[in-house]
């Protein structure tokens, strides 16, 4: 059991990273009109629905610190916003099937919505520039959709490393129970 | 039903306490700039290593990518009109070309010749902003190979932005399309100053906003060139900024106000310079050098390292 829980902890990390790394190289490649989908949101998102809140702040709170230690001028400001998405998307877990995706797809559009006009709140409204339905259109907007566009393609593979990891804890479990 | 609240409050206090780690790591790297060293350092084994290599990869199959893409007879067609465009709008460029450009040409050129003895170093991009809403990217160099912050960028002879961050094989890098990026520009032909601001919703068209020009008799035309003005206190003299696109008159009459095509290609920015003095070195050599000419014993102001 701890063997496994070692093996589940190095692949949340692997994945934290190569999404963090995707996110701040090759996304340029696919960007569209300047755009890019927000593919740490996703992660982020369906670690905290698939398996609770403590794993999603963590997977939240390790991208985030990685962005700002990038990039950030302040260390801790991503890693704060992506352990509350963590922690939120994690309160549903409750009434989370992995069969369905619309259930994810809501979380996931939700909170990178949110996340945009948070990004809004506190590095332009705080700084004095207010034309929200510019930005909202011209940001907020389109990265949504470019978000769920790329939901499609990146949650279907978390799902599939998830369900690979819980068969083999089941097996294992029922091995010992 | 007991585990479940248990593990509940477990999760609580998870996020109190990393909200916590958060909130302490923001207010010490708000005060000091030591504290954040550590996690520096720690990029630069763990993340900025491997971004380096993601991108070369990520270059090398868009390269692929176009290879396939691209068939070799268009390439050749598209080649041969390149060479007609070429030919045809340098012609053109002679016939336009009036006493004026003439002299603005030189000006430029001298400008060139004056600044062409800054000391510059290459580097390449890794990193990209990981958001929509900045325009920042990472380059691999930095203060091992002498990087310091407030330094310029540029790629080809248009200033890209001001190294806002460093660490030992790296800097973060703000360009001047950014939204908060203001840089102090002036008219090369008649010296008229003005703000050049970077603007989110203007960059997918590929502009940026120019501001508070005195609105004189000089006449500022589309395409003059604009570069970074005497007064700016980051940016060193005579950078190109970019072409004006548009100009009009502000409604108070005393100002003018309008667009700038920036000199560089902001998409696709691969490879940069690093001009290895900052406006503060420029200004205390000066400063020292007029120093020592008055003969004072006192160098205030001179070594602004």
């Amino acid at each position: 059991m701890k063997r496994l829980k070692l093996k589940r902890f190095f692949i949340g990390v692997a994945l934290v990273l190569a999404v963090v790394l995707i996110q701040t190289t090759v996304l340029n490649l696919i960007a569209i009109a300047n755009i890019r989908p927000n593919l740490i949101i996703i992660l982020t998102a369906s670690f905290g629905f698939m398996r609770g809140s403590k794993e999603g702040m963590f997977v939240g709170f390790g991208a985030g610190l990685l962005l700002d230690i990038l990039f950030g001028n302040i260390i801790g400001f991503y890693a704060l916003i992506y352990l509350v998405f963590g922690f939120l998307n994690g309160l549903f877990q409750q009434i989370y099937l992995d069969e369905d995706i619309k259930l994810p797809i809501l979380l996931i559009s939700v909170s990178s919505f949110v996340y945009g006009l948070f990004i809004y709140f506190f590095h332009f409204v705080l700084r004095g520039v207010f034309d929200f339905f510019h930005l909202l259109n011209a940001i907020i907007l389109p990265e949504l959709i470019y978000t769920i566009a790329a939901t499609l393609g990146l949650y279907p593979f978390i799902l599939f490393i998830n369900r690979k990891l819980e068969t083999e804890e089941k097996r294992r479990a029922s091995k010992f129970g | 039903m007991k585990k479940r609240s248990s593990s509940g409050i477990s999760n609580k206090y998870w996020l109190l306490f990393l909200s916590l780690i958060c909130i302490a790591l923001m207010v010490l790297s708000a005060f000091s700039e030591q504290a954040t060293g550590v996690f520096r350092v720690l990029a630069n084994v763990t993340v900025v290593p491997l971004q380096s290599g993601v991108n070369h990869i990520g270059t090398w199959l868009g390269d692929m990518n176009d290879n396939f893409e691209t068939m070799e007879m268009l390439r050749t067609e598209n080649q041969a009109l390149q060479t007609e465009v070429n030919r045809l709008s340098a012609e053109n460029n002679l016939l336009v070309q009036d006493k004026f450009e003439l002299q603005r040409l030189q000006e430029l050129f001298q400008l060139d010749q004056q600044y062409a003895d800054y000391e510059t170093i290459g580097a390449r991009v890794v990193g990209i902003s990981g958001n929509n809403w900045f325009n920042n990217f990472t380059i691999n160099r930095g203060s091992l190979h002498g990087v310091r912050v407030d330094m310029n960028i540029i790629a080809g002879n248009g200033l890209v932005g001001i190294v806002t961050d460093v660490g030992p094989t790296w800097s973060t890098v703000r360009s001047i399309i950014d939204d908060v990026s203001n840089v102090s520009g002036m008219v090369l032909a008649t010296s008229d100053r003005t703000i050049v601001r970077g603007d989110l919703t203007l960059i997918n068209e590929g502009r940026m906003r120019f501001e508070q020009m005195e609105n004189n008799e000089n006449p500022v035309a589309v395409g003059d060139q604009i570069v970074t003005s005497y007064i700016s206190n980051l940016f060193l003299q005579g950078l190109l900024i970019g072409y004006i696109s548009e100009v009009n008159v502000d409604s108070n009459n005393l100002t003018r106000s309008g667009y700038i095509v920036p000199a560089v290609d902001f998409q696709n920015i691969q490879e940069v310079l690093v001009i290895m003095q900052t406006k503060a070195d420029v200004v205390g050599m000066e400063a020292e050098s007029i120093a020592e000419e008055m003969n004072e014993t006192t160098d205030s102001g001179a070594g602004e390292n």
